[in-house]
């Protein structure tokens, strides 16, 4: 398979000189399996490069899985060129909302309400398909398998595991590592480690035998000290993940909107400095607009 | 605390507010151990549901729940809410700190606190869809001297067990907390031992005048609860457990 990042921005799109490089547009990552179809894993802004790409393979057929509908995921969505044509078959999934009792239709539906955006979800002339997704309920693809599972966000987040011709890369969406709620003294503090580890066992266990996992990496560690509970990993923490879950490769995204090219090159290389001599470390890249991965 | 004014409130204030709260703790998990989520162990506790799905979501089950108002301090039927949270609490207490000295593990310990704050949730159901029988009901109970779910079956033909249960049950609570909930007035020590826990617990309550939940009659506890505590009556049971419903915060009744 082929992964292909269109956005590695979190947040709010970041253009300008500082960016360059690394690219501004928001989280989008395409996933092209060896039989030929086309997975697109979120749609932030990252996505309207991307659709005019696929501007010429039409008719297409393409399954997009949203991890959560914060707007930088989503925000691209209503541009995904491809919704307009009659003749495409566009499949999208994510998890359903049990609270709002809202699906990912009625998200892009309501996205596309009169007052933010001109063409009404009813115009589109493509075929669109929504699909709920529960924690661990796999789609098939042909013969790949897309899977997700809950991770630790300020929203219902899906991190989703593609699994194809025996290949797996896993995306985390966007992901905090789990902490203690309660200080060592509490009565409650022991169990809630307990549940903390178990919860990250079923996460590893999940992962293991990925060859590639792409995670959201916003903060370095010291950042994340005024940043805890916002619902982001620090690039320590994801470094701990891939070698917890024995993956051999990592790829950091979800940058902040302020981090320059530059900053994004010298934390890459401290954080080599650091790691890559300790056992068990995958090796670390930074995802970058047009980056590409062959599987 | 008011979980609806302060949206920046800690985590585990979120959680304490939730789990002294037999309403919000009700809807969470029924929320939580729904197939939307097809979480793959069923969730009995407000910290397994925060690890799970994450503060925010428990947080917002919460909120939404307290915004519907499922619990009005004034009810038709005359039930006064603040006396039934305290009797279910301090109920959720004793069968946890009963589970504690007999041995029960750590991680099991969350369970027997559960089943004591639910078991009259069946209650509230009472309160909320029948409040006129309801009110019947309890004066029944006062007059002949009932306890009150006999009252409830000549009222009602059912009983709040009976009624909880059925609610857990279609709620996905797992089987153990269903079958503690349907059968905790049965005195019967061939049951599960949380079941046990959870009557004497019951007992407890009424006879320390903890809260009130619509009769102080106070039955003879479960010969398993006894023997496990080496006591012979419920002074025995209630000296051996210490304090447990003083330090009982009471500052959660809203005013
Ligand atoms: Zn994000
Ligand atoms: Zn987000």
């Amino acid at each position: 398979m082929k992964i292909q990042f269109w956005g590695v921005r979190g947040s709010i799109p970041s253009p300008g000189a500082k960016t360059v490089r690394y690219g501004g547009n928001t989280t989008c990552i395409e996933v092209k399996t060896d039989s030929g179809q086309t997975i697109i894993l979120d749609a932030g802004t990252g996505i309207y490069p991307l659709s005019q790409q696929l501007l010429s393979v039409m008719p297409l057929t393409c399954h997009i899985f949203i991890t959560h509908t914060h707007w930088d995921h989503i925000q691209g969505l209503p541009f995904f060129l491809p919704l307009f044509i009659s003749g495409n078959d566009i499949r999208i999934y994510g998890a359903f909302d049990p609270l709002l009792q809202k699906d990912i239709g009625d998200v892009l539906r309501d996205q596309m309400a009169y007052s933010y955006f001109p063409v009404r979800e009813t115009e589109l002339a493509a075929d669109i398909q929504y699909t709920s997704l529960r924690e661990r309920q796999t789609t098939e693809i042909g013969s790949t398998l897309v899977t997700g599972i809950i991770t630790n966000h300020t929203a219902l987040n899906f991190g989703y595991l593609i699994e194809s011709n025996g290949k797996k890369v896993f995306f985390t969406g966007d992901n905090e590592e789990l902490f203690n709620i309660y200080s060592p003294e509490d009565d409650s503090y022991e169990e809630y480690n307990q549940i903390i580890q178990h919860k990250n066992d079923f996460l590893h266990d999940f992962i293991r035998g990925a060859n590639v996992i792409i995670a959201d990496s916003a903060y370095t560690s010291e950042e994340y000290l005024a940043k805890k509970g916002w619902g982001h990993g620090t690039y320590e923490y994801c470094i701990e993940m891939a070698k917890k879950a024995e993956v051999p490769s990592l790829y950091f995204t979800h940058h902040e909107p302020l981090r320059s090219d530059d900053e994004l090159d010298r934390i890459k290389k401290q954080l080599e400095a650091r790691f890559s001599s300790s056992p068990g470390t995958p090796l670390l890249y930074m995802a970058y607009e047009g980056l590409e991965i062959n599987l | 605390m008011d979980l609806t004014s302060d949206i920046n409130c800690p985590p585990r204030e979120v959680v304490d507010v939730i789990q002294r709260d037999p309403v919000l703790m009700m809807n969470l998990l029924k929320l939580v151990n729904s197939s939307y989520f097809g979480l793959s162990q069923s969730v009995t506790s407000v910290n397994h549901a925060v690890v799970y799905i994450g503060i925010n979501t428990v947080k917002n089950i919460a909120l939404l729940t307290a915004a519907l108002g499922v619990l009005p301090r004034k009810n038709k039927a005359g039930f006064n809410i603040d006396d039934f949270l305290l009797h279910s609490l301090s109920t959720a207490a004793i069968s946890k700190t009963l589970a504690k000295k007999v041995a029960v593990p750590e991680r099991e310990l969350s369970d027997f606190f559960l089943c004591g704050l639910l078991h009259d949730f069946g209650k509230i159901v009472f309160t909320n869809f029948l409040p006129g029988e309801y009110q019947k009901t309890l004066l029944v109970a006062k007059e002949q001297g009932l306890p009150l779910y006999e009252a409830e079956m000549q009222v009602l033909e059912t009983d709040h067990a009976q009624v909880g249960s059925l609610l857990a049950e279609k709620w996905r609570l797992p089987s153990p907390v269903v079958e503690c909930i349907k059968n905790h007035h049965c005195r019967d020590s061939r049951q599960q031992l949380m079941t046990d826990a959870v009557f004497a617990a019951n007992q407890i309550s009424k006879k320390t005048g903890t809260g009130y939940s619509g009769d102080n009659i106070v039955q003879e506890l479960p010969d398993k609860i006894y023997d496990l505590l080496g006591a012979e009556d419920i002074e025995n049971v209630i000296l051996s457990l210490g304090d447990v419903t003083a330090t009982l915060d009471k500052s959660f009744l809203r005013q």
